[in-house]
């Protein structure tokens, strides 16, 4: 026996169960892990296989092609993404503060308050969608009732357009901002406020400097839901924005509907996910995605 | 929540592309057919559908779909959702170009009483519609609005917001007859690159008018009857819906472009020969007759007009009436065979301008 295995007289052993630890944990997940092979990594990589396929079915780069050649398919993911963005950034500035209000309520109160999240939350897409339009066409409700009031003499512009976009999917995505973040505030103990301001800081440099770096796993959990789920939207711009925001969910249906061929779609399809991951990788670079793991 | 988010991606999916329920009955006397819901359908339903299954004592589930695509889509992947499509004459022969549809059968289905080109190989023609400028009544006055295409696209004359369709069908036309061509030259003019873009060219000068590009008939009369806009190109018969529920819209003839709707078979379907017979009795003169009376769509069988059995009030509101027929364009399937899809790609790269 040599002195280094005296002085660790377990270590084989811990080793031997730490060994059959990862084993049986690995065990566990495969269940998971077949799952998400047979209904993510097979449908993708078919997706990606289905992209190179030609209308006559060869092997062939038509449909990666078609995109250089015709202007609107850049047009078409620059709205795809400046829609997303401006979504994602507006849910947080109305998100954000409405999640603190709820976090600093009684629980019961806070729970009301979360009914009034959710309510439209439950609501079917396309209600709240039609609805929208209804409220706000040229002769519909806010804009008559603007006119009777006096504010403004010519019915303004509010849907059928990007600004119409923005306030349906806003108002749709805001419970995915809220969801999160709410729950990730609630678990902030607020004797770290009470710390600081004990130590001599002002509520708002209390807010800066401990809460909000404490509420940033919440913000970042939220606004990327958010940011993912709006680069694939359909119904809400196809409907708010009257044909003139036009936005990648859109032209993959509608090429699927004019090449009749899964290729022609997937192609945009595989070129939305590649672009979307270059994203999300520099956002990770720049906020260091590891504060999302360490609460 | 991710289960919930996962709800809803599903349910958006089957909501928008496949509506289709697998429905389990095969019966040997049952047959599945789809077309367009709304007012549209409702007339096929009440006009057509069902009082020829009920003649032929077979039933007939209906459902909708979401056009063409859907047919290739799931002949190509070998499912078996419906035994007869409504469909457009254009789409109609794109998808008979794809190999996907059957071959009717003229010697059970009739369509010697049939207006000249009203069917084809794969397509027994069932209505005749027109693509029409439609106005609001309330913004030019009755009989004051824009009656030809060049009044359409003429912003100066008839100040006002403006609708188009967010597809190509149906609205290069328009440009080329606003630009001056003549009916019989269009098609000639549009068939290149460059004919294409001079009728791109000519939207392109109406385009801060245009407000909406609408994408249903359901949309673009809603679009009028909210007073959303001022004029859109639009069919015929959904204007005609819309003023009978209060809508100020009117439109005139001049402006027609005319096309029609038909029954294909998608290949492969189970019921083949029954919905053979099934059509041939569809083609029928009283159905057609029933049917314009619920949307003003004209029969392609020409008995009706023959037999009298619509009145004169009626059968004059129609697209394929002699008097109106006369001043209209008549859409050419061959040519959207030829040149839909870059014409549709130039189209979306406009409207994306």
């Amino acid at each position: 026996m040599t002195i280094a295995e005296m002085e660790k007289p377990n270590e084989r052993g811990l080793q031997q169960v730490a060994a059959n630890e990862r084993l049986t944990f690995f065990g566990l997940t495969l269940p998971y892990l077949l799952m998400v092979t047979a209904l993510i990594v097979i449908p993708v990589g078919w997706l990606f296989y289905l992209s190179f396929i030609g209308r006559d079915g060869s092997l062939s780069f038509e449909n990666y092609e078609r995109m250089m050649k015709s202007k609107a398919y850049i047009r078409i993911f620059l709205t795809t993404f400046k829609i997303s963005i401006l979504t994602t950034i507006i849910c947080a500035a109305i998100g954000y503060p409405l999640a603190y209000f709820m976090s600093q309520l009684s629980r019961k109160w806070a729970n009301i308050c979360m009914i009034g999240v959710l309510i439209p939350f439950w609501t079917s897409l396309l209600v709240r969608t039609y609805a929208w339009l209804v409220l706000l066409q040229k002769k519909g409700l806010l804009n008559n009732m603007a006119i009777e009031m006096g504010l403004i003499s010519e019915p303004i512009k509010i849907v059928h357009n990007t600004t119409g976009t923005l306030i349906g999917m806003v108002h749709i995505m805001l419970p995915f901002l809220i969801l999160p973040l709410y729950a990730n505030m609630r678990a902030i103990d607020k004797d770290t406020l009470k710390a600081a301001s004990s130590l001599g800081a002002t509520p708002t440099r209390a807010f800066w400097t401990v809460f909000f770096p404490l509420s940033l796993p919440g913000l970042l959990a939220g606004l990327l839901i958010v940011f993912v789920l709006c680069l694939g939207f359909y119904v809400t711009p196809a409907i708010l924005g009257g044909g003139r925001v036009i936005m990648a969910a859109m032209k993959i249906s509608s090429n699927i509907e004019l090449y009749f061929s899964w290729g022609a779609a997937s192609a945009l399809g595989v070129v939305l996910l590649v672009v979307t991951g270059i994203i999300l990788f520099i956002a990770s670079k720049l906020v260091s995605m590891d504060q999302l793991g360490n609460r | 929540m991710k289960i919930n988010i996962l709800k809803s991606a599903i349910g958006c999916l089957t909501a928008t592309g496949f509506l289709f329920s697998a429905t389990a009955s095969y019966a040997e006397d049952t047959l599945r057919i789809v077309s367009w819901g709304g007012a549209y359908q409702k007339g096929q339903s009440l006009g057509i559908f069902q009082p020829a299954a009920k003649a032929m004592g077979i039933t007939v589930k209906e459902d909708t779909y979401g056009g063409i695509s859907d047919v290739k889509l799931m002949v190509k992947s070998g499912a078996d959702k419906f035994d007869i499509f409504s469909s457009g004459a254009g789409s109609c022969a794109s998808g008979a170009a794809e190999g996907v549809l059957e071959k009717l059968d003229y010697s059970v289905i009739d369509v010697s009483n049939h207006l000249p080109g009203m069917y084809s190989d794969y397509c027994a023609g069932a209505d005749i519609f027109s693509v029409v400028a439609a106005y609001n009544t309330d913004t030019y006055g009755e009989g004051k609005g824009p009656k030809t295409w060049a009044d359409f696209y003429d912003v100066e004359k008839f100040p006002g917001t403006r609708a188009m369709r967010s597809k190509v069908d149906a609205q290069l036309e328009t440009a080329l007859l606003a630009d001056g061509v003549p009916m019989d030259q269009v098609y000639k003019v549009l068939d290149s690159e460059e004919g294409i873009e001079r009728a791109l060219n000519k939207i392109r000068t109406i385009k801060p008018h245009i407000a909406v590009w609408w994408s249903s008939g359901a949309q673009h009369a809603q679009l009028m009857k909210d007073g959303e806009v001022d004029m859109t190109t639009g069919w015929n018969g959904r204007f005609d819906v819309a003023k009978e529920d209060g809508a100020k819209v009117a439109y005139d003839w001049q402006s027609g472009i005319m096309d029609w709707e038909g029954y294909g078979i998608p290949k492969g379907a189970k019921n083949k020969d029954l919905a053979m017979k099934y059509i041939a009795e569809m083609m029928k003169p009283k159905y057609m007759a029933e049917f314009a009376k619920y949307i003003t769509y004209g029969p392609t069988n020409k008995k009706v007009y023959e037999l009298g059995l619509m009145t004169d009030e009626r059968a004059r509101m129609m697209p394929s009436h002699p008097d109106n027929a006369k001043h209209q364009l008549t859409l050419s399937t061959e040519w959207y065979s030829k040149w839909r899809t870059i014409a549709a790609e130039m189209y979306t790269e406009m409207m994306t301008e």
